[in-house]
């Protein structure tokens, strides 16, 4: 039996993994991936948690969630192309201009 | 009435304002104009006012505002012209309208005219402030502004150096400033016990208030609080511990002097002693001691003032002894003679200080008599005004001096106080003697000033006029006394001499006027011929104590001002330095080094933005669970 626990061990991982990411990934593009994994990972425990106390709240805050990560990817999106025709790389080690 | 009131009090505010307007500005004669017509607007009202008291025998009582209400404190800006601050009023402001006139001349050539009349206008507005208010904290503020603005004004040419004590006794004009504002701090400390002891008493700072509470106070309450005060009056009046600073005050500029010494400064302390008279008069220990301080001072400050050389620290020294009189016949309960003497002094002091103005332009800021001699051909306006000044304070009938002088010995022999009575006519001679030593010295005899090269002039005929009304007061104001007796006694306690007393004052006035005479005919053969100096008199030890005003001075140099000096050094280096200085440097160097550490961390990389930021989180969330389980 899937239970509770189950649900959200799985968006623990899935935070963790996005987290991880998140810190090592070089990429901005990579990036973004990982917030979406923890969003979702997020998303996964709103909608468990839902069912669990049988309150429709939960899971519409995950929708909201969707909803948020859907014009973030727009907008983002958006950013990294015309940062790539600026710099021609997505490269965060590279894309660091402004070292104080 | 209630406008006049205003007008009295606020024009010399204005005046200052005004002038203040222009302090940065290069000379204005209009300036000078001006703050003279507002300071003789406020003197006109101050005369309406003395006629409308005179005639209707009530005070004039107003309430501008409330200023401090506190719980159980309500201390109103109200303003009070009864008999006896009208009298105040009617002198400060005739005064200063005569010095803010002479002054148009006198200060003609020095490039901070404007600034001039502005501290002078406040230091008359903080006198009337003092004089007109109806409560003690109202007072103390006008006595504090008056401290601050004689500060201003002695302090004004602030840009003359230090010098040592050899060369002027004052040092410096900067110098001379704090001296005369420390010394009065210390006073003041005094004043303002005596002012909580009061309100502590009585809860109210109101004259009336508090002069109905006396019979409910405590006697020891009241002594402490009559102590206080006077202490408070010492140091305005510069008695004798605190007298330092008001021969070193003569660095100012003359009018400044004339000021300070006729109507906006000493007379401060004598008319607090004046108006808290119901405290004082109930407390009769310290009321003869005030008597017996006030004679010694007297006498003291003559005897200095025998051997000085300084023009201006002779008037100085004069003043010093008058006020002791003032305060011998405060002390003996003759308050009335102490305000009539306060008022005629006030008249022949302002002109012994304006003609020593004169005397001091003629001759290129020179002051020293020795080096004078024979101006009077030179200068007979002058000469006419500090001659007559100078009768006037050796108490020579009918000048004003004689009449309120006498009634003060007289005062004191009437209290049967033999030693007070023979020492203030032993002074009443020694003034005579140094008045005209002074006046022989520079007006008389062999032409000194030629060896300077000195072509004395004399002053502008407006500036000789303008000093006619004082001159005129010096004269006259001696036959006003049973006047004055008649207005002030419905305020002041009457002091009435004795049968026995009465029967012998013709007599004592006699001796009084031989010893007078005695001292004028003394100087006279010493000094009329001209200057004879005397090694051996200058050298004998008496003259050189008297020279040196009893070593006083250097003795407060060495015992106070310089092991204090010591002691603040020890402390900044030992204390401030090590202790103070270096707790707050660390707390600067640690912010500094760790901001310097974690410079660091920006290196312009969004990754490590990124990681630092996730251990920010983590270390949140771990403080957020630690705290939830705590």
């Amino acid at each position: 039996m899937i239970g509770l626990n189950h649900y959200l061990i799985l968006s623990g991982i899935l935070f963790t993994i996005g987290l991880i990411g998140v810190l090592r990934r070089r990429n901005l593009l990579m990036l973004f991936f990982s917030t979406e994994i923890m969003l979702n990972a997020a998303n996964v425990a709103f909608a468990a948690t839902s069912n669990f106390y049988h309150d429709l709240s939960g899971q519409m805050f995950a929708f909201f969630v969707v909803a948020i990560a859907a014009s973030e990817v727009a907008i983002g999106l958006g950013l990294l192309i015309l940062v790539y025709k600026k710099e021609n790389t997505l490269d965060l080690d590279d894309l660091a201009s402004m070292k104080g | 009435m209630e406008g006049l009131v205003y007008i009295a009090l606020f024009a010399p505010l204005v005046s200052s304002l005004f002038a203040g307007s222009f302090a940065m500005t290069p000379k204005k004669q209009f300036v000078g104009v001006i703050s003279s017509l507002l300071l003789f607007s406020s003197f006109a009202a101050s005369a309406i006012l003395g006629y409308h008291v005179l005639t209707t025998n009530e005070a004039v009582h107003v309430k501008l505002m409330d200023w401090i209400v506190a719980g159980d404190l309500n201390i109103p800006f109200g303003f009070i012209v009864d008999h006896v601050s009208v009298t105040m009023m009617f002198v400060v402001t005739l005064v200063s309208t005569v010095v803010h006139i002479y002054s148009i001349g006198y200060m003609d050539h020095d490039k901070s005219f404007n600034r001039f009349f502005s501290y002078l206008s406040a230091f008359v507005f903080s006198m009337l402030v003092l004089v007109m208010s109806d409560n003690f904290a109202g007072l103390f503020i006008g006595w504090e502004g008056v401290g601050v603005c004689s500060w201003l004004l002695i302090g004004f040419w602030y840009h003359k150096a230090d010098v040592t004590r050899d060369i002027n006794p004052s040092i410096s004009p900067s110098w001379a400033a704090n001296e005369a504002f420390i010394m009065n701090r210390i006073a003041d400390l005094g004043m303002l016990v005596g002012l909580f002891i009061i309100y502590w008493n009585v809860g109210s700072l109101q004259y009336d208030v508090v002069f109905k509470e006396i019979p409910n106070m405590t006697q020891i309450a009241l002594t402490t609080a009559a102590i206080a005060l006077f202490i408070g009056a010492m140091g305005k009046s510069a008695q004798f511990p605190l007298h330092t600073w008001l021969t070193d005050a003569m660095e100012g500029p003359t009018p400044v002097s004339a000021l300070i010494h006729a109507a906006t400064m000493v007379t401060a302390g004598v008319f607090l002693v004046i108006r808290a008279n119901p405290i004082f008069s109930v407390t009769p220990d310290v009321s003869y001691f005030i008597a017996a301080l006030g004679t010694f001072v007297a006498f003291f400050a003559a005897s200095m003032a025998l051997v000085n050389r300084d023009l201006k620290r002779i008037i100085a020294f004069s003043t010093l002894s008058q006020l002791g009189y003032m305060f011998a016949a405060a002390g003996l309960g003759a308050y009335w003679i102490a305000l009539f003497h306060l008022a005629a002094h006030a008249f022949f002091k302002a002109l012994l200080f304006l003609g020593a103005g004169n005397v001091m332009h003629a001759m290129h800021d020179e002051l020293d008599i020795f080096k004078m001699g024979g101006l009077k051909k030179a200068m007979r306006g002058t000469y006419l005004y500090m001659g007559l000044a100078s009768l006037a304070l050796a108490g020579i009938p009918p000048l004003a001096g004689f009449f309120s002088k006498d009634a003060i010995i007289e005062t004191a022999f009437n209290e049967g106080s033999l030693i007070l009575w023979l020492m203030l006519v032993t002074t009443a001679g020694m003034t005579a003697f140094y008045s005209f030593r002074q006046v022989f010295l520079t007006f008389h005899g062999d032409e000194r000033y030629h060896d300077l090269g000195i072509h004395p002039h004399e002053m502008y005929k407006y500036v000789l006029i303008a000093m006619s009304p004082l001159a005129i007061l010096a004269v006259i104001a001696g036959f006003f006394k049973d006047g004055f007796n008649n207005f002030i006694i419905n305020q002041l306690p009457n002091y009435q001499m004795s049968e026995h007393t009465h029967h012998l004052a013709l007599y004592l006035g006699v001796l009084v006027l031989i010893a007078a005479i005695g001292g004028i005919v003394l100087a006279y053969i010493k000094y009329n011929k001209g200057l004879v100096r005397s090694e051996k008199t200058e050298n004998s030890f008496i003259y050189k104590l008297l020279a040196n005003q009893y070593y006083i001075p250097n003795l407060y140099e060495s015992v106070i001002s310089k092991p204090y000096a010591e002691l603040s050094k020890l402390m900044w280096k030992n204390v401030d330095m090590k202790i103070v200085d270096a707790t707050v440097d660390s707390i600067a160097k640690v912010i500094y080094k760790s901001g310097d550490k974690s410079r660091g961390m920006q290196s312009g990389n969004l990754s490590n933005y990124l990681n630092w930021m996730a251990i920010g989180a983590i270390v949140l969330l771990v403080m957020a669970i630690v705290s939830l389980v705590a």
